[in-house]
Formats: C-alpha cells, structure tokens, sequence
C-alpha cells in the first residue's frame, strides 16, 4: 500500500477486559481519536488481540483503505508482532503500524484516577496518530550466511567447539598458535573430579578433530585481520608464515588463558622449594617427589587483591586434589593448605574438601592483611602463618611451598579483541554480551566466546560452555539467511564531518568510515539503538522507523490539549 | 530422522534449550509440571551483579517461547514413558486439565475478581494470595487462568460457577480430563532444575515457629515490588518495617547432619544480592550476613562483595549462629555466634531473618530419572555421563541435562549448559539445514 498517498489512519482501542476498560473511558477515547487529524477510522475492541479483534482491524483496514494503523492497548513488547502479523496479513507493511501503551503506562499506574487516567490515554493515542501519519514503508533485507566457523584457540574448548559443529555438519576451521593442539591441559596431570588422565582426554578429542574431515586444522597459526559482519566475515590467518584467507560465517573465541607467573611472591624465584600448582603437577607426573615430607600450599596468590581483585575459582579444587593425591601417595607427610575462604563448590569439587581432610590435608584459615610469609631459617624453609581461629602464630617446615596462582588473560586477549571489536572486563578477560542471559554470545552478532577466555572455569565448566557455543553459532549457519533489522540508522553524507564519534560509541560496531571520511552504517549489523544518532554533533544520523520529524511530531504532540 | 527434540522443564535453562533448538529450525515440546514457564528465576527480584529485574528479562524469553512457530507449549504436563532410542523416542505426555479453554481465554483477570476463593500464592511463596482460578503471576506464559480444584467451591463443594457465569469468552471448562500426547522426537534434554531445602527440621533455627524467619526465596517476593507488600520489608509478625537484618548461609549445606553435605554454589552471592538491596531500598539499614567461607568464585564476584561491604556496609561475619531466639514479646530475634575469626562468642538482635538454604534435587528427579531410563548420583540429581568430560551427556544416548537438574550452579551457568544440551540434541538430528554441506 503506498504510502505516500494521504494517510487514512485507522486506530483500534483496545478494553482488554477489565485492565483498561475498568479505568479508562474506552467510548470516550474512540470518539476523541475519530476527531484527530488523519483519522479516518475508529473502534473499541473487548480485546484487540483476539481472533475476534484481529480479524476486526483487518477488515477495517480493506473496508476503510487505511494505510496507517494504530492500536491503544498494551505493550509493544509483548503484543506488536502479533499486530503487525495483522496488517501484514491486511496488505499493509508492518511498519505502518504504531502502538500507544494505554495499560501499563496508564491504566495500571493511574487505577485510582480514571478521569486522569481518560485524558491520558487521549493523550497517548494523539502521540501515536501524529507519529502514525509520518511513518514509511520499510523493508527488512536478507544477508546469506557462510556455513563455516572459525574457532580461535585448540585447548580443550576450541577442540569441543569444533567437533560438536563439525558433527552438526559445519566446516571448521580450528587455528591453534601452537604446533601441537591441546593447550593448558598438556601441561596438567589428572583431572579432578573424576580423575582422568589429562593427556588421554585430550587425545582422543584431537585424534578426533585431526581426522574429521569437516575440521581444517591450522597449527603455528595466528588471526591476522578480520573485516565483515555475521554470516560474511573475510578472515586472514597466517600459517607457518604464509597468508591464507578464509570465508566464515560464525567465530568462536577459545583462546584460554595463562597461568600467573608468581616471580616475587613468597620467595618464588629466589628460593627454589617455592613452586606453583602447576610445577607441582608435572612432578606429580614425572613421580619426582619421593623425599618430600612436608609440603604447604598457600591459596590466593596474586588473587583476591588490589592488582587481581577476582577470584580464580579452579585453584581451591585443584589444590584438594593435589593435597590429596600427596597424601595418597604418602600418608605420612604433612601437607597444610592455607587459604582464605575455601571455594570449592557444587556436587562434584566439594568432596575434594571432605575427601582431602580424611586423608589428614590440613587446612588454615589466614588473614587477608596478615598473610603468610616464607623464609629460610637454618637451611630449612619455614612458613608462617597467623591462624585466628587458634589465635597462634604456625611455624611450619615445608620441603615444598606450593602456590595457587590464577589463572590470568593471555597478553595476545587485546590484539584479538581489538581485531574483533569485541570487548574485554576490567580483569582482561573476554566480556560476554550479557552476565545472565547471554553468557557466551558478544554483543557482536555471529561471535561467540567459551573457557578460560572468558573467565577462569574447570575443564568440565569450559566443555559445557564450548558446546554451548557450538549451538549459538550453528543457528544462523543452520538458517543460511538472515533477516536483518529495518530499523537502523542512516547517514546523511552532505552533513556528515567524519569525526568518529558515532563510531567510538556504537556498541556494536557497525559504523565505518568509507575513503571519503564519511561514516558508514553497515545495516546487517545495526540494531537501531539510536547511540549515533543521539551522539552526533552535526545531526546527520537518523534512524528509520524513528526518524526526527516522527519524534518531533509525537512530541509536539503531547504538549498539545485535547480538543474537546 | 525426525527434526524434533523434547525439552523438560520451563524454567531458564529449559528455555534457552528450547529457543537454541527452535532457532535453528527444530520442531520442540517443551513440557512443564506448573501452569507457567519462567521457572525459579521469575520469582527473583534482582540479579546480580548487574541489579537487573529478573522477570523483566526473562519474560521476553517466556514470550518468545510462546510465539515461536516452532516451540509447541505443554504446560500442567508430564512426561509419563519413553520408549525407542536416540534419532526416535516416542514420548508419551500427560497434559492435565487446567479447567480453562486456553484457546479463549485472555488473560484477562474477570473470573479471579468474580472469585470468592482465596488460596495461598505459590508464586508468592504463599505470602500472599490468588484466587481459587487465576493466572498465576501477571507475566505468567500462557497468559491462561486455571482452577485450583483443591480449594475452588465447585469442586469442593458443587456451588459456585462464577467464573463460568462471568467469563467474557466462555473460557471456563469444569469437564476438561487429562489428555494423553504421543510425541515422537529425536532428543530429550532434561532441564527439571531444583527444590530448595525446607529447614523446619532445624529446630534452633526456628523457622515456621517464628514468623520472622524466612528462607532466601521467601525474602526475594518480600523484597520485589510485585510482591506482596509492595516491595516492603513488612515483618510476618507485626506489619512492622525490619531495619535489622541476618542472613545466615549454608542452612542445610555443607552439613553432614540435615540437607545436603556439598555447597550449593549460588547462595553466597544471592545472599549479598539481596543484602544490597535492603540497602538500596534503605541505607541505614543493619544488614549482617553469617558465612562459612565466601563462595566469590565466579566472574565479577569479588567486586559485587567488595561493593557490598565497603561501599553499602554490609557487614560479613564469619560463624554459623548456632541458635535463633524469638522475644515473646517483641518478636525480634537473637542470634547466637562465635565469630571464627577473632574467636568472640556474641549474640546480635535483629528483626528479620534469612535462611540461605541448600539447593536440592527436584522431587521429581527419581521417578524422572526412571522414566528416562538414567540414573540419579548419590544425592539424587540426575547423573552426567561423565562429570568432567561429558557434563551434559547421560548414560542414555540421545537424553541430556542442562541446569540445576544435575547439581546447584547459577543463572549464566544454566544458560550456557542449555544452550551446550541443545547442541548435542542437535547432534543427534544431524542437521546442518540450508547452508551444511
């Protein structure tokens, strides 16, 4: 329907039952909207929403040649698409549909002030009748999506990622930095809870990636440039020094973290008995440990403080098992664990607590400012360490000082994030798009993010999460085409100064600027928040759908009075 | 193959699974007990860190669930017999009558005005009250009322019929029967969550004899502005305002005496959670939180407890009270602790308490776990294949877990599992849609 004919709008007022109905003079309201300019139209509705009411704005629609449709009713959120459905199915484009919200934000607030409450809803359907009158067709384009995925890091999340897509019937391609595939659970010995072997897990999965043929390894190899959008990334990768360019519709980041190198903290370095979790790993693999005795492992190192305010969550377990693990091989040393509040949690790493304790692991509570300290008296060295539930200074002599460092971002995190234009934490780490509800998604639509990258997890943890993974990113690849947003914003390039603010604040990266200096909004990836538009200083940014003579208009008139 | 998967369960994890699979193009049942999705997570206030209103971003989810062409809603609904193998499961659903057409009804709320039966409100942790037939919260999906034909007259009774006489769409159905579903899909994902542990055996901690004792959950609808009272902290007791308040962890955790002997994970920051929320409602509040060990473990964690404590003024003590005291009287509270880090034995008054209980396997987990021919693990969740390698796998090929079904965690946790179950379910199906190859 064309809508640069004169605009013949049609509103529908919506009773819903007793939630407006019981407030709201409805009758009154649909005789006020048929005075309103451009109203050709008017009519109550028990309830708007129903088949009964659908099937009524759709012959209103035919009956009255109405190219513009309003319904006073609830909210947008929960009922436009089912009215837009309505006008679609009417001939109409669902953008020349516009909803005045007469329930929540004015029956519901206003229950004891009907009159109020009365003039309000006028108010509100005057606002939308004049939006109404100015709104346009709109059309939302499809962009086609690459059945590829690029998973960035071969630890055990990148490698869990890759197979789950490749068995959902996606190419992969798996960049690993390193020559081998693996990542920190090379370097680890048996996993808690269930005490696997870490190398043993790791092989079949590679074993695995390496001879799907769905799965393209690339080893010794490094992200060079990324440029596009979801479904239609242009990728560089630089393999053993050569460039290749790949075509990827989805990316997931795995790229895992470090482990905190502890030089200068309680002598590690300079005494050679202090060692870190991860040392004592390996020799617990290579079986070096026959004349240790006594051993302490001290907790929150470089962790939990001003510099690493988080909480590594991996290193309370890990340290149980080890304690345990010692104890098994040697009843007889004494291994203490000093820690400040314990963290294992859950079905599965609590045990490690109660299990460590029965083997007679020792475990005392130290004080944040009154940590423990190491030092060398007689050649033997000593820990102390101020116990406040016995209220005493411990000595304690230890063969070996081990200590739980957290894991940390990997320095290579900004350049990656960068290249991305994903964001990090104030840790460092990778920021998903939603703490609660999108954990693993980016605000950048088609990347994804799992493990140690995110934030410290156990292997169980990162397995779940790169899974998960494989899901959010199969979805768009499953649907091959992708309906984008009409509602996106547009530059206008006669006013346009190219200073870049629109792109510094545009959460989702979707502005550029071309070779003219102007910016540029790739549609595919806008989401229509309006950040640009309201940030720039020469009012060259629009958004369709809420253009500025729409809001204008909506907003002059809400400051007019009802007519009558 | 058919391109179908059953998912069990409507609270978070369950429909994150649902959408993830829907998303992509597979046909999904999404089964639940209660007359609504949304689970625990929409009686929550808050969430932290972030302080948004829980209900207010999961509803678009629950909507969305209800919209979507390829999401199938059974709700009031279980799953009685599964036979067949992965890639074919023929699933037989029990859908019992709700007594309300959901075809006709809207939602709109006359027959619960007409209704002269008032019944304790689930929703609201029985602290406030619905109707015999109502919607069950105002966000509730399907926006459908339903009878509660323990307490309705006419079911009682045989009198009454108003809501019948009064529903504008003709909506009320005293006959509906339980109705029989056979679905035959290719996956299962179990997603059933948890119960929480009900410490009325913890006899010194008084709860249910003294009205000013309440579990977290309880708290969490006396804290919400949909809640009750409005979002008052008004004491059971009196009306009173509580401006005193102890919160008290690992009640029925970490014990090997009652509950459960594990940490159940979540409460240490829902805890602090709604510590700051007293607060942010009034700042002059006392607020004490009774801890063993600080859980921070997560993202974020220690800086929401930083925030807390320095700059809100919580205060955190380490020490289990080992006693609950209620003034005859007044009806505050007086709580016994030794504070292990300074060894100080004390007693602190206070007007309302919080019991921070265990997270525990959802009643429904054995008869589930047979159903489904899996096995439950020495608490009674139901087991992972393997809890380190394959957390969302069970022994049964082609049936997954995601959430609280399997062991406490929190919200992102759940999410992030469903969405990994919904990936193995797909798996199953093999799909790679339009664009594989």
């Amino acid at each position: 329907m064309a809508e640069s004919e004169a605009p013949r709008i049609g509103v529908f007022v919506c009773h819903c039952g007793i939630n407006i109905g019981g407030v709201v003079d409805v009758p009154s309201v649909v005789e006020y909207a048929k005075t309103l300019p451009n109203v050709v139209y008017a009519e109550a509705n028990l309830y708007t929403c129903s088949s009964d009411g659908l099937n009524k704005m759709k012959e209103g629609i035919e009956e009255h040649s109405l190219n513009r449709v309003v319904v006073a009713s609830c909210t947008p959120r929960t009922h436009e698409p089912l009215f837009q459905g309505a006008c679609e199915e009417a001939g109409l484009n669902k953008y020349l549909f516009e909803m005045a919200n007469i329930r929540d934000q004015c029956s519901w607030v206003h229950m004891h002030e009907p009159e109020t409450a009365t003039r309000k809803a006028k108010d509100l359907v005057r606002m939308a009748v004049a939006k109404a009158a100015l709104l346009s067709a709109q059309e939302e384009p499809e962009i086609d999506i690459t059945a590829a995925s690029l998973v960035i890091g071969g630890g055990i999340s990148g490698l869990t990622s890759a197979l789950s897509l490749a068995r959902q019937g996606f190419r992969v391609h798996l960049v690993e930095k390193e020559p081998e595939l693996g990542g920190t659970l090379l370097k680890l010995d048996k996993l808690f809870p269930s005490g696997e072997d870490s190398l043993e897990l790791l092989r079949s999965r590679i074993e695995a990636a390496e001879s799907n043929e769905k799965i393209e390894v690339h080893l010794s190899s490094r992200v060079k440039s990324v440029k596009g959008f979801i479904g239609n990334f242009d990728v560089e990768i630089e393999e053993k020094g050569e460039t290749k360019k790949l075509e990827i519709g989805t990316i997931i980041v795995a790229t895992g973290a470090d482990v905190l190198e502890p030089d200068g903290l309680y002598k590690h370095g300079e005494n050679p008995r202090v060692i870190t979790q991860m040392q004592l790993e390996s020799k617990m693999r290579e079986g070096s440990l026959d004349d240790v005795r006594n051993v302490v492992m001290i907790q929150c190192v470089g962790s939990r403080c001003d510099e690493r305010p988080y909480c590594s969550r991996i290193c309370c377990s890990e340290a149980m098992k080890n304690a345990k693990e010692l104890k098994e091989g040697n009843p007889k040393r004494e291994v203490y664990i000093l820690y400040r509040d314990l963290q294992t949690y859950g079905t599965h790493y609590s045990p490690l607590e109660w299990e460590a304790k029965k083997r007679g692991v020792k475990l005392v509570k130290y004080m944040e400012d009154r940590p423990p300290e190491v030092s060398t008296q007689d050649g033997v060295t000593v820990v102390t360490v101020y116990s406040p539930m016995l209220d005493e200074e411990l000595r304690l002599p230890a063969d070996l000082v081990v200590l739980s460092t957290p894991l940390i971002p990997r320095p290579e995190a900004k350049e990656l994030s960068q290249m991305l234009k994903v964001p990090l934490n104030s840790d460092g780490f990778f920021m998903e798009a939603h703490v609660k509800l999108r954990p693993i998604d980016f605000a950048t639509d088609g990347i994804y993010v799992c493990g140690t990258a995110h934030s410290p997890k156990e292997v169980s943890e990162s397995i779940s999460q790169a899974l998960g993974t494989a899901s959010r990113a199969a979805i768009p690849m499953a649907k091959g085409r992708l309906r984008t947003q009409a509602i996106t914003s547009v530059v206008d390039e006669t006013k346009c100064s190219g200073c870049g603010t629109c792109i510094e604040l545009c959460p989702y990266n979707a502005i550029t600027k071309d070779e003219m200096g102007i910016a540029r909004v790739t549609a595919a990836v806008c989401k229509g928040c309006g950040v640009c538009g309201a940030s720039c200083p020469e009012r060259a940014i629009t958004m369709r759908h809420f253009t500025n003579e729409q809001l204008e208009a909506q907003g002059l008139a809400a400051l007019e009075r009802e007519a009558d | 193959m058919v391109n179908s998967a059953l998912v069990i369960g409507g609270g978070i994890a369950g429909i994150q699974a649902a959408l993830d699979l829907a998303d992509r193009g597979v046909e999904v049942h999404l089964v639940e007990r209660s007359p609504s999705i949304g689970g625990v997570m929409a009686q929550l206030d808050k969430t932290f860190p972030t302080m948004d209103c829980s209900i207010c971003i999961l509803a678009p989810k629950m909507i969305e669930c209800s919209r979507h062409p390829n999401i199938t809603l059974h709700t009031l609904s279980e799953v009685k017999e599964v036979r067949g193998s992965a890639g074919d499961f023929r699933v037989k659903v029990v859908e019992n009558p709700r007594y309300v057409d959901p075809v006709k009804c809207t939602g709109c709320g006359v027959c619960s005005e007409k209704c002269p039966t008032k019944v304790p409100s689930e929703f609201q942790m029985g602290l406030g009250t619905i109707k015999a037939i109502s919607v069950p919260f105002p966000q509730a999906v399907p926006l459908v009322a339903r009878i509660d034909t323990d307490h309705c007259l006419y079911f009682t009774k045989g009198v009454c019929k108003l809501c019948e006489r009064f529903c504008p769409s003709g909506a009320v159905d005293y006959e509906q029967e339980p109705r029989e579903v056979e679905l035959n899909v290719a996956s299962i994902i179990a997603a059933t969550g948890y119960r929480l542990y009900d410490p009325t055996e913890i006899g010194q901690y008084g709860y249910k004899r003294y009205l000013n004792v309440l579990t977290a959950l309880e708290f969490e609808r006396l804290v919400c502005a949909s809640g009750p009272t409005g979002g008052k902290l008004l004491r059971q007791s009196d009306g009173e305002h509580a401006h005193r308040i102890a919160f008290v962890q690992c009640v029925g955790s970490r014990g090997h005496r009652v509950g459960a002997s594990y940490c159940s994970s979540a409460c240490c920051m829902y805890a602090t959670k709604e510590a700051v929320l007293i607060k942010e409602h009034e700042p002059e509040s006392e607020v004490t939180i009774f801890y063993i060990d600080l859980k921070v473990f997560g993202q974020g964690f220690q800086d929401f407890v930083s925030r807390a404590r320095d700059h809100w003024g919580v205060r955190y003590i380490r020490g289990k009270p080992g006693e609950i005291r209620e003034d005859p009287r007044t009806k505050s509270l007086t709580l016994w602790y030794e504070n292990t880090d300074t060894g100080e034995v004390a007693k602190t008054e206070v007007d309302l308490v919080v019991l921070c209980t265990a997270m525990l396997p959802h009643e429904s987990s054995g008869e589930l776990a047979e159903v489904l021919g899996i096995e439950t693990d020495e608490y009674g969740f139901l087991r992972s294949k393997d809890p380190l390698t394959s957390p969302v796998e069970t022994s049964r090929p082609g049936v997954y877990v995601a959430g609280c079904c399997h062991g406490p965690k929190d919200i992102p946790e759940s999410v992030a599992e469903a969405s990994g179950a919904a990936a193995k379910a797909a798996e199953v199906i093999g799909m790679s849609g339009t664009g594989g190859d």
